[in-house]
């Protein structure tokens, strides 16, 4: 029997149910009582079988014991449970990076003043400015042609608002798929709008075109009117989520996610989830704001334990909503257990700064819109391509296998390692990890894990 | 595999060796999906599935 590495396994409890992951496999297991006193001793007395089972003696049956040691060491036979690491010195980046998304900053210019944005209200510290339709243009060939052999790529029309450079949008996007066609690619698009601007014309296209939609609403009335007013202080919430609820009606609630955005501020952001699945809302995804620690509406670490139980009642409502057949999606918790991502594609991660990178108004390429206008990150422009490819390179190179606070986390293949933008901003490197995002990605991955393991276990309908 | 009486499994896979057969790269791009703050791959789909 090979030694066992209880780094590679991850065990927890939710609402009476023993979850066991198998990290390096992928391998989901629900354990009893008696083999979760069984690991824990295993581990306690570094993985020695007969120490354990004296120990397990004192308090079950060497019937008992026997039979969850057969069980385990089954397992363990079947690289089911303690499977070892891989020889990962086969996974290499790409030497010449293909680019498959762009994020095309078409509005540097916003019709809110959100209080978290991260683009400074939209002119990303620059002045407030429309990319050109011709910059658009050169931004698609840039693409199409750095995408080498890649059939499938992407553009996501952001800003600022993009609705503000409408006129360019639509032109884009019937410049795009011409020029996909004529090189027999898939070409998808997705608009992040905060739907001040939406209206019949508007939403007609981005459905006749089958444009994802990424709405911004952050839930509650007060909550998303706090963070999400006009430049002249008055609250978006009215307006905005009767525009949006129109408009995922009039795509019959298929590809679209409405976001928000949790601060310090709404703590008891299951609340917000809540409300946005009671107004009929089926695509949601909340998240944490990221900024600065000193901001006021900043998360803060004695939030954690409570920021974690949200996760836990937010889960309940989940299920109990699937059980009454008013399903909702939460994005987090969409975790496919059996046909999910490959591992090159977990160990790559988001693909910042050489498989997606962002485009601003005027044409410069950055490794991603967090990074947009922060002059020492300008990657290249969409006339050259990529010229700093130094700075791609450390891109690539910032994966999960070479972070090491990631290589013990069981984590590592879920998470990829984090936002490169976070872990710069609270870490210092792209190589290190932004602790409290670390915690609560763990605690809505164990929530998302349980939700699968459950609902194989007492399927719905 | 005899039948286990005080562990169900639930998923049974080895992930590690769709690191010689994945790699493809044809699917979404994580940070175009929803999120634009936070990386999670592990709950992208993949196109050939």
């Amino acid at each position: 029997m090979r030694s066992l590495d209880f780094n590679n396994i991850h065990k927890f409890s939710q609402n009476g149910l023993n979850i066991l992951l198998d990290i390096n496999s992928g391998s989901i297991h629900v354990i009893d009582e008696i083999t979760w006193d069984f690991l824990d001793v295993l581990e306690s007395v570094r993985g020695d079988w007969g120490q354990a089972e004296k120990q397990l003696a004192l308090k079950y049956t060497q019937e008992e014991i026997n039979t969850v040691r057969q069980e385990l060491e089954e397992l363990i036979n079947s690289n089911l449970l303690f499977t070892p690491e891989s020889d990962f010195a086969i996974y290499q980046p790409a030497k010449n990076p293909v680019v498959k998304a762009l994020c095309l900053h078409v509005a540097h210019d916003c019709n809110l003043r959100c209080g978290y944005c991260f683009a400074g209200t939209g002119a990303f510290g620059g002045s407030r400015s429309l990319m050109t339709e011709s910059i658009g243009k050169k931004s698609i060939d840039f693409l199409l042609k750095a995408s080498q052999n890649r059939r499938h790529v992407e553009i996501d029309f952001f800003g600022g608002e993009p609705l503000l450079n409408f006129a360019v949008v639509k032109e884009l996007v019937k410049y795009g798929q011409e020029q996909a066609q004529k090189l027999d690619k898939v070409i998808k698009f997705t608009l992040t709008t905060n739907g001040v601007l939406l209206n019949d014309e508007i939403m007609e296209f981005l459905n006749e075109n089958k444009m994802s939609a990424v709405l911004s609403l952050d839930g509650r009335p007060e909550v998303n009117d706090r963070m999400r007013p006009f430049p002249g202080g008055q609250g978006s919430y009215a307006l905005i989520k009767d525009k949006l609820l129109n408009f995922v009606e009039s795509r019959n609630h298929e590809d679209y996610y409405v976001r928000g955005t949790y601060t310090g501020f709404n703590p008891d952001f299951a609340q917000d989830v809540k409300h946005l699945a009671d107004l009929g809302f089926k695509e949601i995804s909340v998240e944490p704001v990221v900024t600065e620690p000193t901001e006021a509406y900043a998360l803060r670490e004695e939030q954690l334990p409570y920021l974690k139980e949200q996760y836990e009642v937010l889960t309940d409502y989940y299920w109990q909503c699937h059980q009454e057949g008013r399903p909702f999606n939460f994005f987090h918790f969409n975790v496919d257990l059996t046909q999910g991502p490959c591992l090159p594609k977990r160990l790559s991660g988001c693909g910042a700064g050489h498989e997606y990178l962002a485009v601003s108004p005027e044409g410069d390429l950055y490794p991603c819109h967090q990074f947009m206008g922060k002059e020492e990150y300008k990657i290249g422009h969409v006339s050259e391509g990529i010229k700093n490819k130094e700075l791609c390179r450390a891109f690539q190179n910032s994966h999960v296998l070479h972070k090491e606070e990631c290589k013990n986390c069981w984590a590592r293949f879920y998470c990829s390692g984090g936002c490169h933008a976070n872990n710069l901003a609270y870490g210092g490197s792209l190589v290190k990890v932004y602790k409290l995002g670390c915690e609560l990605q763990r605690k809505r991955l164990e929530c998302a894990i349980y939700l699968q393991v459950r609902r194989a276990l007492f399927p719905i309908g | 595999m005899k039948k286990q009486v005080h562990i169900k499994t639930i998923v049974s896979q080895n992930l590690q060796a769709t690191l010689k057969t994945g790699g493809c790269g044809e699917c979404q791009t994580s940070c175009q999906s929803a999120c634009k703050t936070s990386c999670t791959v592990g709950n992208q789909v993949c196109k050939n599935n």
